[in-house]
């Protein structure tokens, strides 16, 4: 469907001209728009009221961890247009600390997804009012989809006889947590063990043979 | 007297004829604001809702839903499994429509490897995503129609979804939980009869909606309980992230297996049903008509429907056949390693939506080249019906919230992943 690849390059090409778009384009066929926090709020009244991409649903909003960045939190919307039929994805990054502007004005769909960024990542967001937990547990503590928080958790849940209600205690595992790492040595090491020279002697010579590969062009 | 202290009955003031003494014979009733809890237990919650309702007399003034009681942590869970491992989560999202959770699970994964499925593949999936769309219809009318007080429907619907439940069990050898879809294709052909039986059941079904139909369509009490309760405005619906049945009852046609279809929906004919007033009568009406459609699009996908492989032959993403395992020891190696490590999905992030029975459910896809879903946020479609309860119930009677809750077609599963 070529007219499609090329509606979608131009609004692509539109909605990264935006001013407050840090970086935008196609990213394996879909639109997806890097904006700072401050400017959030403006790129996104832009996208739902401009004719041009009047993206009328939030259909999603969620956080992404990548705890070795600096700005270890996205936050991602997914935007959709019903009338133009097509979707748009914001990205905005952010720290534990840095509020991100809530977007609960602008769709008022936005408030659960908020608190539910709230309550899985501690991503904060100004002008929330409502950010109470939603999905975990009533007293729950921590962000359990941060990549540091434990698969297993530190809390489990048991009935007890005794005092004749629900205690949390901290979990007991009978075996140790195993995470099996797949990957194949083959495709996963580069370097043998005790082989460290002989590979770097032949990362050495690759590069120079494509350097006279280069030259000989 | 507080401003939220509202009284019922007089004001304490009696006509007197003159010259008797004034006698009071009504008293003062103040009637507070109270609160109820309804759920996580109530039959009418389709699961564990936890429902706060603040009831001015029988009227809601507010109404807060309190999710996650089946919370059990689903995208954590899936970022610790591989691809492959992380599809039967997906059967217990929507438990009533496990084969859609399933397709958007596959269709995402195939966004990013850049698989082409085979063409009986992708006829198996779109048929098998329409079935699950009457399961799923059939469940949420009749438990709807329950809830406002009509068992038969139920009696006759649950009957009829057990002859979708052995299609399920037939080609998955399970009536729920079925795990059948796979990245390329399905796991399996469809077995020896089934196609047949299915064809048969096509030609049955618009008959039993017709029975249906006769029983609420038109319905006194059902309309009395229906009509005009919980209107949602296209405005409305569009600001909620409404989807599915649920906007096109708001009147906006608004369908993804028209609009960017996938799979097989491009090549069949149907038509979308839309209503226009956006309330739990039209939404009814919105899941009846589609099932009608539904039986359409399974009739063209039997007829069509070629013999030929149902999934890629990629040893890297489908099993050697055993008969080839005893010989080879290249097979061998490629079934012990799809099963242990998967297979790897490259570097990047996908938003893929198919259109499931009760709207737009997407997957948010993030791959860091590994043999495990990096991120996998999962967008529930009844995560944002559910929301909009407080902005359709405020003003209606305790009775109404019921209704509309059953209209919107609430799974917990999905909801709380």
């Amino acid at each position: 469907m070529p007219e499609v690849a090329s509606a979608l390059t131009g609004l692509a090409q539109q909605a990264s001209a935006l001013p407050g778009v840090v970086r935008g384009g196609l990213e394996g066929g879909e639109v997806v728009l890097h904006v700072g926090r401050a400017d959030l709020l403006a790129v996104l009244t832009v996208l739902r009221d401009d004719p041009r991409f009047s993206c009328e649903q939030l259909m999603e909003l969620c956080g992404v961890d990548w705890p070795e960045r600096p700005e270890r939190f996205d936050v991602v919307y997914m935007l959709l247009s019903v009338s133009l039929n097509h979707r748009v994805r914001v990205v905005v990054p952010t720290t534990a600390e840095t509020p991100v502007p809530s977007v609960h004005r602008l769709w008022p769909v936005a408030t659960w997804f908020e608190r539910e960024a709230w309550d899985l990542f501690g991503i904060t967001f100004a002008d929330q009012t409502d950010l109470r937990r939603i999905l975990t547990d009533y007293g729950f503590s921590g962000h359990p989809l941060r990549k540091d928080f434990p698969l297993t958790g530190y809390v489990e849940v048991r009935y007890d006889e005794d005092q004749k209600r629900v205690v949390n205690e901290p979990v007991t595992l009978t075996q140790d947590f195993r995470n099996f790492d797949f990957v194949s040595p083959w495709e996963g090491m580069v370097t043998l063990p005790g082989d460290e020279k002989a590979h770097t002697d032949r990362q050495k010579a690759a590069a120079a043979n494509t350097a006279a590969m280069k030259d000989s062009k | 007297m507080p401003d939220d202290v509202r009284t019922h009955g007089f004001d304490g003031t009696h006509p007197t004829t003159p010259g008797e003494e004034k006698i009071s014979t009504t008293k003062v009733v103040e009637v507070d604001n109270h609160t109820i809890n309804f759920g996580p237990q109530h039959p009418a919650a389709h699961g564990v809702l936890r429902l706060i309702l603040e009831m001015d007399g029988e009227v809601v003034e507010r109404a807060d839903p309190h999710v996650g009681l089946l919370h059990r942590g689903t995208e954590k869970l899936i970022e610790y499994k591989t691809y492959l491992q992380a599809l039967p989560y997906f059967d217990r999202l929507d438990y009533v429509s496990p084969m859609c959770m399933e397709h958007t699970w596959v269709l995402a994964q195939e966004k990013l490897l850049g698989i082409t499925v085979p063409e009986r593949g992708r006829w198996i999936r779109t048929m098998y995503a329409e079935i699950t769309r009457v399961l799923n219809h059939l469940l949420n009318v009749t438990t709807y129609a329950l809830d406002v007080g009509a068992i038969t429907p139920s009696l006759w619907g649950f009957e009829e979804r057990e002859k979708l439940l052995h299609f399920y069990e037939a080609v998955s050898g399970a009536r729920y939980h079925a795990n059948y879809f796979r990245v390329g294709g399905v796991a399996r052909d469809l077995p020896g009869d089934l196609a047949n039986e299915i064809a048969a059941w096509a030609d049955t079904f618009p008959k039993f909606i017709d029975e249906l139909e006769q029983l609420l369509t038109s319905n006194r009490i059902w309309k009395q309980r229906t009509v005009d309760i919980g209107i949602m405005t296209p405005e409305d619906a569009l600001a909620w992230g409404f989807s599915g049945p649920c906007i096109r009852a708001s009147g906006v046609p608004w369908d993804l297996r028209k609009s960017q279809p996938y799979d097989m929906y491009e090549h069949v004919e149907f038509d979308i049903p839309v209503a226009r007033n956006g309330d739990c009568y039209d939404r009814y009406l919105v899941r009846m008509a589609e099932m009608r459609q539904s039986v359409y699009i399974i009739q063209q996908c039997l007829e069509r429907m070629q013999p030929g492989q149902v999934k890629i032959e990629d040893r890297k993403f489908t099993a050697p056949r055993r008969k080839e395992m005893k010989r080879s020891m290249e097979a061998l190696i490629h079934h012990f390693k799809l099963y242990t490590e998967g297979y790897h999905i490259p570097a990047g992030a996908t938003y893929t939506a198919t259109e499931s029975p009760k709207g737009e459910f997407g997957v948010y896809l993030v791959a860091d080249g590994s043999n495990r879903p990096y991120r996998c946020k999962i967008r529930p479609t009844g995560f944002s019906h559910l929301q909009a309860i407080e902005h359709m119930s405020k003003g209606h009677m305790l009775a109404d919230a019921v209704a509309i809750i059953g209209s919107i077609d609430v799974v917990f599963g999905e909801i709380d992943r």
